[in-house]
C-alpha cells in the first residue's frame, strides 16, 4: 500500500485562499454568509474559511457545524453512529447564504442529508457548498460551488484530510493499492 | 447496544455516549422543528403491562420524534390480561414486524426473558420491570444532575464526585436500583436512606452506603436529594406504621428543605405525593428538576431508541 | 422359568468386585458365578452395582395433571434414573386424601411395573392445611400408606401439625413436613439475599425454613413423635436438625440433588429452568448440606422431581412455576455433588439413595443389601461416563431439567426391578415388555 501526499500545508493554505475569494466573489460581499461546516473535518475547515473571508472582508463572518447524522439514508447498513454537536450561529439560517463546507465530496450522500438538516434550522436564501478535494464517483446530482482540488480517484483509494487542529498537521493524503 | 435491560451492564463509556447523544436530542428539542426523520419506517411497539401514562407518552414522544411509528399495546383489557403469555404477545409483535419493543412489566426480569428468549429479533427497552430495573429512569437523572452541574460542558463527562442521597423505599425501587449502578459507574457517591423494613435485608453487594437518618444525611450537604414515591399499600404490609410517621421521619419536609443550600437538587422521579415524602415548597422550588426530569426523558429515551434501532441489526 | 441375568465383574458399593445373578425374581447368587447357563449376560466390568435406588419424594402428577407426567411415565424416569421404588407425593387432582386415591395410584403403578408406587398421603383434606385427612383410612388401605404429607404448602398450623405427628403413631406412620412459613414467604421468588435484592425478586428468607423445623422437631420431641422434614435448603436448617438428633429427637431429613449441587447465581438470567421451591440457595448452604449428608445429620437425598409442561416454564420468572424433574438425573448428580468430592463413597450413597430412605417410609422389598436371597431390585452405574447431560436422558414426560447441557459425571447403565430389567444398555424397556414382567412377578409371588 503507498501513501502519496497530494497536498501539503502551504498547497492546502492556498486552496483555502482562493475558495474564501470565490465565495466572496460570488456572493458579491460578505453581507449575509453563514459558513456550517458538516462534521469532523469541515467544522474545522469552516472555522479557517470563516476566519480567511473575514480577513479579507474585514468583518465578522459567522460559522458552525451543521451534523447531518440523523439524516443519513444509510445509518441502517453500519453500525450505529455517534452523531457530533450541531450549532449554528447566533442569528440562525433564515435568508442567509449558507456555505455547506465538508472536507471531501465524493457519493454526495452526506450533502444530500445535509439539505434535509438544513431545512429543518430553517430557510436559507441560498446554500452553496465548498469542498477541499472532489474525489468524483457521485451517486447524487450535486455539485460543488467551490472546490479546493479535483483528484479523480479510484474506488478503493482512501483519501484521508489531516488537520492540525485534530491531527496535529495540514495534508491531504491518498492511499492507493500497488494493482 | 442490542437491548437496554438495565444499567447494572452499562460500561462507562457507552453510558456516557447515550447521555452525549441525549445532548444532541435536546438540542433538537429546542428547535422548531423537533422531529428528526432518523427512524422512518421503523415500528416502535410500546407494550405495557402495567399502567403508566407518564413513561408511556414519553417513550411515545422520543419514538414520534425520531420518526418511528408507534403501537401502543397496554396489556390491560386486552388478550394478555385474559391469560396469553408473553412469549405469544412476543410472537404477535414480531409477526407485525416490530422493530423495537418498548416494555414495562410487573414481573422483574421479563424484558430479559423477552430478549433473550428468541421469540423476537426486535431491540428491547427496559421501561421498568417489576422491583428490577428502570434504566431510562436513572439515565434521565443523571442527565439531569450533569447538566445542572456542567451546563454546556456537560458532553464527555461523569459525575465523578458528586453526592447524591436516594431516600424512600429502596426496596420495592426500581428506580433507586437503575441509579445505584448507573450513578456510581458514572463516579458519584450514593447513600440510601429509608426505614431498614424498606431496604434489602442484604446490600452488602451495592456500591452505596445506608443509612436510617436522613437528617445525618442532609448534614453532608449533598449534591442531590432524590426522593422516591411511597406507596400507601406499604403501610398495610407493616413496613411502617402510618404515612404521618413517616412523613415526620423521611420524608423532606419544609424544615429538612430550609437547611439545603440553594445548590442542594432535589429530585423526583414522579408521581409525587406531596405531603408525604416530599413537602410542596420543596417540589416547587427552584432546586426541583422534577419538570427538567421530565423534559430530559423525552431526550434520553430518544438517545437510547436512537442507539439501539438505528443502526444495523445483529451486531452486539 | 423367567429369563435370568447375570451381571458379571460390577463393583458392589463396598468396592469388591463381584457376579451377580438375578433369578425368579430374586438375588441368586453374589460372587464368582460359574453355573448360570441360560442367562443374560450383563457386562458389568467398571460399573456400580447399587441396591435399587428409593425415591421418597417425586410427583408422579397422576391422577389431575397428565400433561405433566403420569404413573407410567414417571416411573419410566425412576427406571431411567436407577430408581426402583418411588413415593408418591399427595398433591394430584383429586388430592391423595382418601384411600380410594392412594389405592388407585398404587395399582397404576403396579400394571406398568416400572418401579414399585408407594403412594403418599395428605396430612389435611384437599392440603388446605383445615382438617385432617383420613390417615388411618390411608394407612390400612390396600396402599398401606406410612408417610403422611401436604408437600407443596406447609402444615402450618402447629396444632394441626401436633395432632398430625401425634395420630400417625397409631400406625407407625410419619409426617413429612414441606416447611415453609407462609407469611414470611408470600410472594416469595427466590433466595433472599444481595442477589435477590439485586434482582428486584422478593425474597424467600431461611429464617422461614428454619422456624418450622424448629417447631416441629420439639413438637415431635414433645409428642413423642416421628418427623421427617422435606427438601432441607440451608445451613441454618441443618444446625436445628443436628442439635434436635443430639437430642435425641426423632427427626429424620432429606435434601435434593439440586440442593447439592447447584446454587442461586443461576437465577440472575431469569430462566424459569432454575425456579424451584425452596429455592437454590448459597454457596454456603450447599456445602453445609454436602457435610450434613455426608455426617448423617441429614438421612437421605430425594428427588422432589416435579415435573412441568413446557408453558409453565416459558415465561418471565415470576409467572413460572416452581419445579424441577430430577429422577433421571440424581444419581450423576449426587455423584458430582459429595462423592468426586471425596465426602462419602458409593456404599454412602446406596444409604442415602436406598437403604434409608425405604426405613424411613417402611417400604418392605427395597433398600437391602445387595446378597443372596434378597428381592432382585438393583441399578447399575457408570462413573466414568462423563458427559452432558441433554434431552435424550430424560424419560419422564417433561423436559424441565436444570442440567441440560450441564456435564454429568456419569450414567446409569441398568435398573432391574422385581428381577426384571425396566432399562437396560442406557435405553428404557418397552411399556408392554415390562408390563408383561410384571405381571408374571406377580403370578409368581402368588403361585
Amino acid at each position: 500500500m503507498a501513501v502519496r501526499i497530494v497536498l501539503q500545508q502551504a498547497d492546502l493554505d492556498r486552496a483555502l485562499t482562493r475558495i474564501a475569494h470565490e465565495i466572496l466573489e460570488s456572493n458579491r460581499g460578505a453581507d449575509g454568509l453563514v459558513l456550517l461546516g458538516i462534521p469532523t473535518r469541515g467544522v474545522v475547515l469552516a472555522e479557517r474559511l470563516a476566519a480567511i473571508v473575514g480577513r479579507i472582508a474585514a468583518t465578522e463572518i459567522p460559522s458552525g457545524a451543521l451534523d447531518v447524522t440523523m439524516y443519513r439514508d444509510d445509518l441502517g447498513r453500519n453500525p450505529v453512529r455517534a452523531p457530533q454537536p450541531t450549532a449554528v450561529p447566533e442569528g440562525g439560517i433564515d435568508g442567509k447564504t449558507v456555505v455547506l463546507v465538508d472536507d471531501v465530496l465524493y457519493s454526495g450522500r452526506t450533502i444530500r442529508a445535509a439539505f434535509d438538516a438544513l431545512a429543518d434550522l430553517g430557510r436559507a436564501r441560498a446554500v452553496r457548498l465548498a469542498v477541499l478535494v472532489d474525489r468524483g464517483h457521485r451517486e447524487f446530482p450535486i455539485r460543488a460551488d467551490f472546490v479546493g482540488k479535483n483528484l479523480p480517484s479510484s474506488a478503493r483509494e482512501r483519501i484521508n484530510v489531516r488537520l492540525a487542529e485534530i491531527d496535529g498537521d495540514d495534508a491531504v493524503t491518498i492511499d492507493g493499492r500497488d494493482d | 447496544m442490542r437491548h437496554l435491560l438495565s444499567t447494572r451492564d452499562l460500561e462507562r463509556p457507552e453510558a456516557i455516549g447515550l447521555l452525549d447523544v441525549a445532548e444532541d436530542m435536546a438540542a433538537v428539542q429546542e428547535r422548531e422543528v423537533k422531529k428528526l426523520p432518523t427512524l422512518r419506517g421503523k415500528t416502535v411497539v410500546n407494550l405495557f403491562f402495567e399502567d403508566s401514562t407518564r413513561t408511556r407518552i414519553s417513550f411515545e414522544a422520543a419514538a414520534k420524534r425520531l420518526s418511528a411509528d408507534v403501537i401502543n399495546f397496554s396489556a390491560k383489557g386486552s388478550s394478555v390480561s385474559k391469560g396469553e403469555s408473553l412469549k405469544d404477545t412476543a410472537q404477535t409483535l414480531q409477526a407485525m414486524g416490530a422493530d423495537g419493543v418498548v416494555i414495562r412489566h410487573h414481573a422483574s426480569g421479563a424484558p430479559q426473558t423477552l430478549a433473550t428468549s428468541g421469540w423476537i429479533d426486535a431491540g428491547v427497552v427496559n421501561a421498568g420491570d417489576g422491583t428490577h430495573e428502570h434504566p431510562t429512569q436513572a439515565l434521565l437523572d443523571a442527565f439531569t444532575l450533569r447538566r445542572r452541574l456542567h451546563g454546556r460542558a456537560s458532553r464527555g463527562r461523569g459525575l465523578d464526585g458528586t453526592r447524591v442521597v436516594i431516600v424512600g423505599d429502596i426496596l420495592h425501587s426500581r428506580v433507586a436500583r437503575s441509579n445505584v449502578w448507573l450513578l456510581t459507574t458514572l463516579g458519584a457517591e450514593v447513600e440510601l436512606v429509608g426505614p431498614p423494613t424498606l431496604m434489602p435485608v442484604d446490600t452488602s453487594a451495592w456500591p452505596a452506603r445506608i443509612g436510617y437518618d436522613l437528617d445525618a444525611a442532609l448534614d453532608e450537604v449533598p449534591d442531590a436529594v432524590m426522593m422516591l414515591r411511597i406507596q400507601a399499600e406499604r403501610m398495610h404490609a407493616a413496613y411502617f406504621p402510618n404515612s404521618r410517621e413517616y412523613a415526620r421521619i423521611w420524608g423532606l419536609d419544609d424544615a429538612r428543605f430550609d437547611r439545603l443550600p440553594p445548590t442542594t437538587m432535589v429530585m423526583h422521579p414522579g408521581p409525587m405525593n406531596r405531603g408525604l415524602e416530599i413537602a410542596a415548597r420543596a417540589a416547587d422550588s427552584p432546586q426541583s428538576t422534577v419538570r427538567e426530569q421530565v423534559a430530559n426523558g423525552v431526550s434520553v429515551r430518544m438517545a437510547a431508541l436512537y442507539l439501539l434501532l438505528s443502526g444495523e441489526r445483529g451486531e452486539s | 422359568m423367567r429369563e435370568s441375568h447375570l451381571i458379571t465383574g460390577a463393583t458392589l458399593p463396598n468396592g469388591e468386585r463381584a457376579d451377580i445373578l438375578v433369578q425368579n425374581g430374586l438375588i441368586a447368587k453374589v460372587g464368582t458365578v460359574t453355573d448360570a447357563a441360560g442367562a443374560t449376560v450383563v457386562d458389568g466390568d467398571g460399573l456400580i452395582a447399587l441396591p435399587g435406588l428409593v425415591d421418597l419424594h417425586t410427583h408422579l402428577r397422576e391422577p389431575g395433571y397428565e400433561q405433566s407426567e403420569t404413573v407410567l411415565t414417571g416411573t419410566q424416569a425412576a427406571a431411567a434414573g436407577g430408581f426402583t421404588a418411588v413415593f408418591a407425593m399427595a398433591n394430584t387432582f383429586p388430592v391423595a386424601d382418601t384411600a380410594g386415591v392412594v389405592e388407585q395410584e398404587a395399582s397404576l403403578g403396579r400394571a406398568a411395573g416400572y418401579a414399585t408406587v408407594q403412594p403418599i398421603g395428605a396430612v389435611t383434606v384437599g392440603l388446605k392445611g383445615a382438617e385432617l385427612a383420613e390417615l388411618g383410612a390411608m394407612a390400612r388401605s390396600r396402599a398401606n400408606v406410612r408417610v403422611f404429607s401436604d408437600d407443596g404448602f406447609c402444615v402450618s398450623d402447629p396444632l394441626l401439625m401436633r395432632r398430625a405427628l401425634e395420630y400417625v403413631k397409631a400406625f407407625d406412620g410419619v409426617i413429612a413436613q414441606h416447611a415453609q412459613e407462609p407469611r414470611l414467604t408470600e410472594g416469595a421468588q427466590m433466595n433472599e439475599g444481595a442477589l435477590s435484592g439485586e434482582l428486584g425478586l422478593t425474597g424467600w428468607p431461611a429464617v422461614a425454613e428454619e422456624s418450622i423445623i424448629a417447631r416441629d422437631v420439639l413438637l415431635a420431641e414433645h409428642v413423642g413423635s416421628r418427623l421427617h422434614v422435606c427438601h432441607v435448603s440451608t445451613a441454618g436448617s441443618v444446625e436445628v436438625i443436628r442439635w434436635a438428633k443430639a437430642r435425641g429427637i426423632d427427626v429424620t431429613a432429606e435434601v435434593t440433588p439440586h440442593h447439592l449441587l447447584l446454587t442461586e447465581d443461576l437465577v440472575a438470567g431469569y430462566d424459569p429452568r432454575f425456579k424451584v421451591n425452596p429455592p437454590l440457595r448459597r454457596t454456603e448452604d450447599v456445602q453445609a448440606l454436602r457435610a450434613a449428608l455426608a455426617d448423617g445429620t441429614i438421612d437421605i437425598v430425594a428427588t422432589d422431581h416435579a415435573p412441568h409442561p413446557v408453558e409453565a416454564k416459558e415465561s418471565e420468572w415470576d409467572a413460572a412455576a416452581n419445579g424441577m424433574v430430577g429422577l433421571e438425573s440424581a444419581l450423576a448428580v449426587v455423584h458430582a455433588a459429595v462423592v468426586e468430592t471425596g465426602l462419602m463413597g458409593w456404599a454412602d450413597v446406596a444409604r442415602v439413595l436406598s437403604e434409608a430412605p425405604a426405613r424411613i417410609g417402611r417400604l418392605r422389598g427395597h433398600g437391602g443389601a445387595l446378597v443372596a436371597g434378597s428381592p432382585a431390585e438393583l441399578t447399575l452405574y457408570d462413573p466414568s461416563a462423563a458427559s452432558a447431560f441433554d434431552l435424550d436422558r430424560l424419560a419422564g414426560r417433561s423436559t424441565n431439567s436444570p442440567y441440560l447441557g450441564r456435564t454429568l459425571p456419569g450414567a446409569v447403565v441398568a435398573t432391574f426391578h422385581s428381577g426384571y430389567p425396566t432399562y437396560l444398555d442406557g435405553v428404557l424397556r418397552p411399556a408392554d415388555e415390562v408390563a408383561q414382567r410384571a405381571a408374571e412377578a406377580r403370578e409368581d409371588a402368588h403361585g
